[in-house]
């Protein structure tokens, strides 16, 4: 079997469960449902990483949004009394603004995607798998090692903005 | 390369047939014989009023909160790691400098007392 | 596995070699997804039932079959043939989902673990943190069932494990790490070729988290509140029944092994022993036998900790995981990563040494602080109960 034919049925399922995970996410009346569709979306973009030879991405993308932002998402869905048990009424009075920001945000997207000359790594680039990680390192400490210390400075600030916001929804 | 993932997906397929297989046929091999009592929940015998979905206290918002930014801290560690030994002395420093500003924030929560459970 | 599909392109000479590839990977994740959780359920449930009773001066299972060793089958016709009951008000779809993803979760960290020498499902170049990511399925599968069954305990246990889960899983990570920057991999073959002298030996703190970390990863006793029968009835699958609650049974005994065997991995040497090598099959089933060996040697302890300890309450467990493996583990990792980039340990010796040295003054320091810790709170409760009396 050829690979790149294998490689698109599995882009295209992948695809299906990123796509369909979305939809279900705006879709569905009850938002635990919309929480575990938000899932498949993500695990759906797992496999993306892994087609694209990504394989540390891959494993961050679940570690990080299945095996905890997911699981916030679900903690912040349950701590909202009446967001639980009732079905959500999946429209208010803001809606136009949500449309409005979609659409140019989609418009922004699409302008990028159309403009911008994406870059194709060389089959040679591809070969050699096993640098990649080393690579990244070698990246995030080298030439990039300010926004790498930044995203640690950043992280303090989440941080502290957590502990605050949690402590005044206790008082 | 991807194809290293296969065996992944192979994986992942089987365990699940297995899962389905292992799950439908007991379903079928036992009995079924409901009544409105045995479909009731379980709440050490006493009668359940209203359904389980209901307001969750703060804390574990607060502590998966927490979880997320140190997970993601620490996974800035990994491709260090990896790289270490052929680091000079200058990536200690930098890992240095990236430990430091964790461990204010480190102590900072625990100062505040957001690691207190109540 | 190589020498397999070398086997079977010259047994079927018409055959190619990623086909013969795809079919030994599809035989070694059936035998792993199919036997495995049959035959490491019956053995450990057995194992379990007779290491405890024998420490709390019981004899243990002895009726069916000779010295009860039949039990763990008797157990499983009788699960089969159990009625499958789905609570009224449950989400079904939820419901049904959950025990499966339970597995599934455990099942494919199978897929990186080296269980004999050359016999893996893949040597991912990012081994051991895939097995960490892997978890999150896990977690989310408590998530759902607890949520789905429209019980209070069960919504309130799956909450307790997903707070310990996430508070474990950063020492766990942080040992790893410390691991990761000894081998210079996450490959797990290249973990177990870095461990001339196995990990226990140099890493004994990075060991000790992991260990502690992992029995709390896998809620078994002294972690267990998350199913304390006197508190909220028997956890996240108080509804489940038959089958599906033996999936949960299954999920937690594979995740014992499979969490044992990484473990061996990481700090036992693997399938590291005398004989053993990829060369020859004899080689390869001394390897295996290694495996096991070392794997249910760390299971025994976890069983000799479950008998020994009582159980940890919420705050308690919470403390020692943010406040005592965290620091400790951190501590770690900054003296680890000192001692291997210290410029007179150049040879492997004296850099194995180095890092026990290292180990050992981050326990005293951990203990002094422990001590320190402890007498002061001793203090502060002793003065307020003064107080109080005056």
């Amino acid at each position: 079997m050829p690979t790149n034919v294998v490689q698109i049925v599995v882009f295209a399922i992948l695809t299906l469960m990123t796509l369909g995970g979305g939809l279900g996410v705006v879709s569905s009346r009850n938002l635990f449902h919309g929480a575990l569709f938000l899932v498949l979306s993500f695990a759906g973009v797992v496999g993306y990483y892994v087609l694209l030879d990504a394989g540390f991405l891959a494993a961050v993308q679940l570690l990080i949004y299945i095996g905890a932002i997911a699981i916030l998402i679900l903690f912040a869905i349950m701590l909202s009394r009446g967001l639980m048990s009732q079905r959500q009424s999946q429209r208010n009075e803001q809606w136009w603004i949500a449309l409005l920001v979609v659409v140019l945000t989609f418009v922004v997207l699409a302008v990028v995607l159309w403009q911008v000359d994406w870059p194709v790594a060389s089959d040679q680039a591809l070969a050699s798998p096993s640098v990649a990680i080393s690579q990244l390192g070698q990246e995030l400490l080298g030439p990039y090692v300010i926004p790498f210390e930044v995203a640690s400075v950043l992280l303090l600030v989440a941080l502290v903005g957590a502990v605050i916001l949690a402590r005044e929804t206790e008082t | 390369m991807p194809i290293d993932y296969l065996p992944i997906l192979v994986f992942f397929v089987v365990a699940g047939l297995f899962g389905v297989i292992a799950l439908t046929v007991p379903a079928l091999l036992g009995p079924h014989r409901p009544s409105s009592t045995k479909l009731e929940t379980y709440e050490s015998g006493k009668i359940p009023y209203g359904d389980a979905w209901r307001k969750v206290p703060v804390h574990y918002f607060k502590v998966s909160m927490l979880f997320i930014l140190f997970d993601l801290e620490v996974i800035f560690f990994y491709p260090w790691a990896v790289l270490f030994r052929r680091l000079k002395l200058f990536g200690l420093i930098e890992m240095g400098v990236f430990i430091l500003i964790l461990l204010v924030g480190y102590i900072y929560v625990w100062k505040k007392g957001a690691l207190e459970w109540e | 596995m190589d020498a397999i599909v070398l086997w079977l392109t010259s047994l079927f000479p018409q055959m190619a070699v990623p086909t013969a590839r795809l079919i030994v990977h599809i035989v070694y994740a059936a035998i792993l997804s199919f036997v495995a959780p049959v035959v490491l359920v019956v053995a450990f449930t057995y194992m379990e039932r007779k290491v405890i009773a024998r420490i709390q001066d019981r004899v243990g299972p002895n009726r069916a079959g000779p010295l009860g060793m039949l039990q763990g089958f008797a157990d499983a016709i009788k699960m089969l043939t159990k009625e499958d009951i789905t609570p009224a008000g449950a989400d079904r779809i939820v419901y049904n989902l959950a025990p499966g993803l339970a597995v599934i979760g455990v099942v494919l960290v199978f897929a990186v673990l080296p269980v004999a020498p050359g016999v893996i499902g893949t040597d991912l170049s990012i081994g051991i943190l895939y097995v960490v990511a892997v978890g999150g399925i896990g977690t989310m599968a408590v998530l759902m069932a607890g949520w789905s069954s429209n019980n209070k305990y069960a919504l309130l246990s799956a909450f307790r494990v997903v707070a310990q889960l996430v508070a474990y899983e950063i020492p766990m990570v942080i040992a790893i790490i410390i691991v990761v920057l000894t081998a210079g991999s996450m490959r797990m073959g290249d973990i177990i070729a870095a461990q001339n002298v196995p990990f226990l030996f140099t890493l004994p703190v990075a060991f000790f988290i992991f260990f502690v970390a992992n029995i709390a990863e896998i809620g078994r006793s002294p972690f267990d509140l998350l199913e304390a029968e006197s508190e909220i009835i028997a956890g996240f699958h108080v509804e489940y029944s038959g089958m599906k609650f033996a999936f949960f049974f299954i999920g937690e005994y594979m995740h014992l092994f499979v969490s044992a065997g990484i473990a061996t991995t990481l700090f036992l040497g693997g399938w590291r022993g005398p004989g053993a090598s990829e060369a020859s099959i004899l080689g390869a089933l001394l390897g295996f036998v290694y495996f096991l060996a070392k794997t249910v040697l760390l299971i025994f302890a976890m069983m000799w900790v479950r008998g020994t300890f009582p159980r940890f309450r919420i705050d308690h467990l919470l403390d020692f995981g943010w406040k005592f493996l965290v620091p400790v583990g951190l501590l770690t990792l900054v003296a680890v990563a000192l001692v291997l980039k210290l410029p007179f340990l150049s040879s492997p010796v004296l850099q194995w040494v180095g890092l026990l040295v290292a180990n050992v003054a981050v326990i005293v320091v951990a203990l002094a602080a422990v001590s320190l810790a402890a007498r002061r709170t001793r203090s502060v409760a002793l003065r307020s109960v003064a107080g109080a009396e005056r």
